[in-house]
C-alpha cells in the first residue's frame, strides 16, 4: 500500500479526534442556544476558566493571591493541600454552577428579550470579563493539567498497525479518551433531555418561551439549569484541552473554532455540532496535510474552518441539521 | 441660556441643512477644532501623542468605519483588524514601490484597497446576517492575517516577515520612519481623521445614510420602499473598509512604525474596536469618539494608578483592564444600550432647558 494513502488516513484519523474536542465545545454552545437563544461566545473562555479553577482547587492555590500580596504586601501563595481529582473535579462543578447563577442573575435576567446580537456582544463582554478574573484568581501562567488522563502514543494501534500496513499509526490515547467522554456526555445529555423532568422543561423552554412559562415552568431554573450544563461540559472541554495543550490562554480561542463548526451543524442540533465537528476537525487536518503544508506554505488550519463554513453557508445557510427558516432578502 | 435655538434663524436652505443647527455647538465644533490644530501641536511632546493623542485619532477613524457597517447599517463584522492589515500592508507596498509620491495619496489609496477587500468580503452579507454574517468577517480575519504572513510578496521577502515603514515626507515633512517631529505625525492624522468624521457625518444624513439606516432597521420593508439592498450593504462595505483601511495604514506608518501582522492586527483589535463603538455609542460619530477616547484612556489611566502609584505588578493591572472593560461592556448593554453618546444626547436635552426644566 502506498505511504502517502496510509498517512492520509492517519491524518483523518487525527483530524476525528481533534473533531471530537471541537464537537465539545460546540455542544455548549447549542445547550445555551436551544434553551435561551444566546449565543454564548464565553464558552471557550468558560472551558479556560474551568481548567484554571480546577488546577487552582487541585493544587491548594489561594484564589486571587497575586491581587491579596499586591495591596496588602503579603506572601501568600498556597493552602498547601492537594486536593485528589475526584473531589477537584465537584468542587470546580460548584463554582461553575455558582458561576451559572451570577451570570443569570446578575446578566441575563436584564437582557430578557433583547435582540440576539445584543446578547451577543453581552457575551463577549461576559468573555472579557470572566479571562480577567480568572486571570487574576489563579495567575496567567501556563499550567499543565493532569487529572490523571492517560496520555502519549497508543502503542497497541501502532503495533496492530504495524504489523497489517507495515506503517504504525500514532494515535494518541488522549484523543482516545475524550472520544469516549464526548460519546458518553452526548448521550447523557441526549438521555438527560428527553427522559428527565427537567431535560422536557428545558425542551420546552426552547420550543416557546411563554408557552413553557404558562404551564408553570421556572424560566429562571431553566436557563441557571442550562448554565450550569454549559458550564459541566465547558469542565470537560477544559480538562481535555487542557491536559492536551495546557491550560493557557488560546485555550479561549477554540470557541471561536466552535463556531464554524455551529455554522456546518446548524445551531440548534446536538447530533449537529457533533458531526459538524467531525467535519471541521477532518476537513482543516486534511487540507493543511494535501493542499496547505505542501502548496500554500502551512498553517492554514488557522483560517480552513471559517472558510469552508463561508462555503457552507451561501448553499445552506441553516447548516446540515439546524431548523429551516425560509428568509429572502 | 446660551444652548439654545431661539433667535438663531435660518434664511437659506443651506442654513437649515446645517450638521449643528445650534449656534453653540458650531462654535464649540469651532473650538474644540482649533485647540486641536493650532494649540496642542505646540503643547504636545513624544509621550503625550504616542500614548494618547495619536492611538485615539486613529482609532477614531477605524471605530467610525466599523460604526458605519454595525451602527448604520446593522452588519456585524469581526474583521476590522483584518481590514486594518490591508490597509497597512498596502500602504507599505505602495511607500516602497511610489517613494516620491506623497503620504497622503499612499494613505488614501491604501483606504481604497482596503476598501475593494472589504467589498469582496461583504458579498456574502447578501445570503446572510446576524451571527452567520460575523462568521463570515471571521473567516475575513483570519484568512488575511495568515495571507500576509505566509506570502512573502507583501512584506516584499524581508527575513523577520515584519513591515517596517522608511522615512517618507509630505511637503518636505518628515511623517514616518524613526526621525519624526511629534507634532507632525499628530497634525497628519488630525487631518485625516477630521477628514473621515466630516465624510462620515454627511454621508449619513444624506440619502446613503438613510438607506444603510432604513436596512439596518428592517430589511424587507426597505426593499419595498424601493432600497436596494445589494447596494446599500455593498457601499457599506466599502465605506467602512476604507476608513478602517485608513486607520490600519496610519496605524503602521505613522504610529508603530514596525508591524508584524498576527501581534498588530489579530482578532483582539477587530473586538478593541467593537467595544470602542458599543461603548461610545452604535450609531453615533461622536459616539465613535467617545468610545475611542474611553478605551485609550482607560489602560492608561490604570496605568498610572495601579503600577505608578500603588506599585502593583503590570500584568496584575493589564488583568484589571480585562475586568473593567469586560464588566463596562456587559454594564452598557443593560443599562444604556446607545452608549456615551446616548448620555452626552440627554445631557444635551436638558442643557436646551436649562434653566426651566418644564
Amino acid at each position: 500500500m502506498p505511504e502517502q494513502f496510509l498517512w492520509t488516513i492517519e491524518v483523518f484519523l487525527n483530524g476525528l479526534m481533534a473533531g471530537v474536542l471541537y464537537a465539545l465545545v460546540a455542544l455548549g454552545f447549542v445547550l445555551i442556544y436551544k434553551a435561551s437563544g444566546i449565543f454564548n461566545f464565553a464558552q471557550g473562555v468558560m472551558a479556560l476558566f474551568a481548567a484554571m479553577t480546577l488546577y487552582g482547587v487541585m493544587n491548594g492555590q489561594v484564589p486571587f493571591a497575586h491581587l491579596i500580596n499586591a495591596v496588602f504586601g503579603t506572601e501568600i501563595h498556597y493552602f498547601g493541600w492537594n486536593l485528589p481529582a475526584i473531589l477537584s473535579i465537584v468542587l470546580t462543578m460548584v463554582v461553575m454552577i455558582l458561576l451559572a447563577w451570577l451570570v443569570q442573575r446578575y446578566i441575563f435576567r436584564y437582557l430578557v428579550g433583547q435582540e440576539p446580537i445584543i446578547l451577543f456582544m453581552a457575551t463577549i463582554g461576559l468573555a472579557y470579563f470572566l479571562e480577567g478574573v480568572g486571570d487574576l484568581m489563579w495567575g496567567s501562567d501556563i499550567k499543565t493539567l493532569d487529572v490523571g488522563l492517560p496520555q502519549g502514543i497508543n502503542l497497541w494501534i501502532d503495533e496492530t498497525t504495524f504489523n497489517f500496513f507495515g506503517y504504525g499509526f500514532f494515535i494518541d490515547n488522549l484523543d482516545i479518551v475524550a472520544s469516549i467522554v464526548a460519546a458518553l456526555l452526548v448521550a447523557g445529555l441526549v438521555i438527560f433531555a428527553q427522559y428527565t423532568k427537567q431535560g422536557r422543561a428545558m425542551r420546552a423552554v426552547a420550543d416557546d418561551h411563554q408557552a413553557a412559562l404558562s404551564v408553570g415552568v421556572s424560566l429562571n431554573f431553566i436557563w441557571i439549569l442550562v448554565w450550569s450544563l454549559a458550564g459541566f461540559v465547558a469542565l470537560v472541554a477544559g480538562i481535555m484541552w487542557g491536559a492536551k495543550s495546557g491550560v493557557q490562554f488560546s485555550l479561549s480561542l477554540i470557541a471561536l473554532k466552535a463556531l464554524p463548526v455551529l455554522m456546518l451543524g446548524g445551531f440548534t442540533s446536538i447530533p449537529g455540532a457533533i458531526v459538524g465537528g467531525l467535519i471541521i476537525g477532518v476537513g482543516e487536518k486534511l487540507f493543511e496535510f494535501l493542499i496547505g503544508a505542501p502548496y500554500l506554505g502551512g498553517a492554514t488550519e488557522n483560517w480552513f474552518a471559517y472558510m469552508l463554513a463561508l462555503l457552507f453557508l451561501v448553499f445552506r445557510p441553516q447548516g446540515l441539521f439546524g431548523e429551516k427558516i425560509i428568509e429572502r432578502v | 441660556m446660551l444652548y439654545r435655538e431661539a433667535g438663531d434663524f435660518s434664511t437659506t436652505y443651506s442654513q437649515d441643512s446645517q450638521t449643528f443647527p445650534i449656534r453653540f455647538d458650531r462654535w464649540r465644533y469651532y473650538a474644540v477644532l482649533f485647540v486641536a490644530i493650532f494649540v496642542i501641536p505646540f503643547m504636545v511632546n513624544d509621550y503625550w501623542v504616542n500614548s494618547i493623542f495619536m492611538p485615539f485619532l486613529i482609532y477614531s477613524i477605524a471605530a467610525i468605519g466599523l460604526n458605519i457597517l454595525v451602527g448604520y447599517c446593522g452588519q456585524v463584522s469581526l474583521g476590522t483588524g483584518g481590514f486594518m492589515a490591508v490597509g497597512a500592508y498596502a500602504c507599505y507596498k505602495l511607500m516602497t514601490a511610489f517613494p516620491d509620491v506623497s503620504m497622503f495619496i499612499h494613505v488614501l489609496l491604501a483606504g481604497g484597497i482596503t476598501a475593494g477587500v472589504g467589498v469582496l468580503f461583504g458579498l456574502p452579507s447578501l445570503r446572510i446576517k446576524g451571527f452567520y454574517l460575523a462568521v463570515a468577517t471571521l473567516a475575513a480575519q483570519f484568512f488575511l492575517v495568515w495571507l500576509f504572513n505566509r506570502v512573502s510578496w507583501f512584506y516584499n521577502y524581508s527575513a523577520s516577515g515584519q513591515i517596517n515603514a522608511p522615512e517618507r515626507d509630505t511637503f518636505g515633512i518628515l511623517i514616518t520612519g524613526p526621525n519624526t517631529e511629534a507634532w507632525a505625525t499628530y497634525l497628519f492624522c488630525l487631518i485625516f481623521t477630521v477628514f473621515s468624521a466630516v465624510v462620515a457625518r454627511n454621508l449619513t444624513r444624506g440619502s446613503v445614510g438613510r438607506e444603510w439606516m432604513a436596512i439596518r432597521d428592517m430589511d424587507i420593508a426597505a426593499e419595498i420602499i424601493g432600497v436596494n439592498p445589494l447596494r446599500a450593504k455593498l457601499t457599506a462595505f466599502a465605506v467602512s473598509s476604507f476608513f478602517v483601511g485608513i486607520s490600519g495604514a496610519l496605524f503602521f506608518a505613522v504610529y508603530l512604525g514596525a508591524v508584524e501582522v498576527g501581534e498588530a492586527f489579530g482578532i483582539t483589535k477587530s473586538f478593541l474596536v467593537l467595544f470602542m463603538i458599543i461603548i461610545g455609542g452604535l450609531g453615533s460619530i461622536f459616539g465613535s469618539f467617545a468610545g475611542a477616547a474611553f478605551l485609550v484612556l482607560l489602560p492608561v489611566l490604570l496605568k498610572v494608578v495601579g503600577v505608578d502609584w500603588f506599585g502593583w505588578p503590570t500584568d496584575i493591572v493589564a488583568h484589571l483592564n480585562l475586568v473593567i472593560v469586560g464588566g463596562l461592556i456587559v454594564i452598557f448593554l443593560i443599562v444604556e444600550p446607545h452608549g456615551l453618546a446616548q448620555l452626552w444626547r440627554l445631557a444635551k436635552e436638558k442643557l436646551r432647558l436649562w434653566p426651566f426644566p418644564h
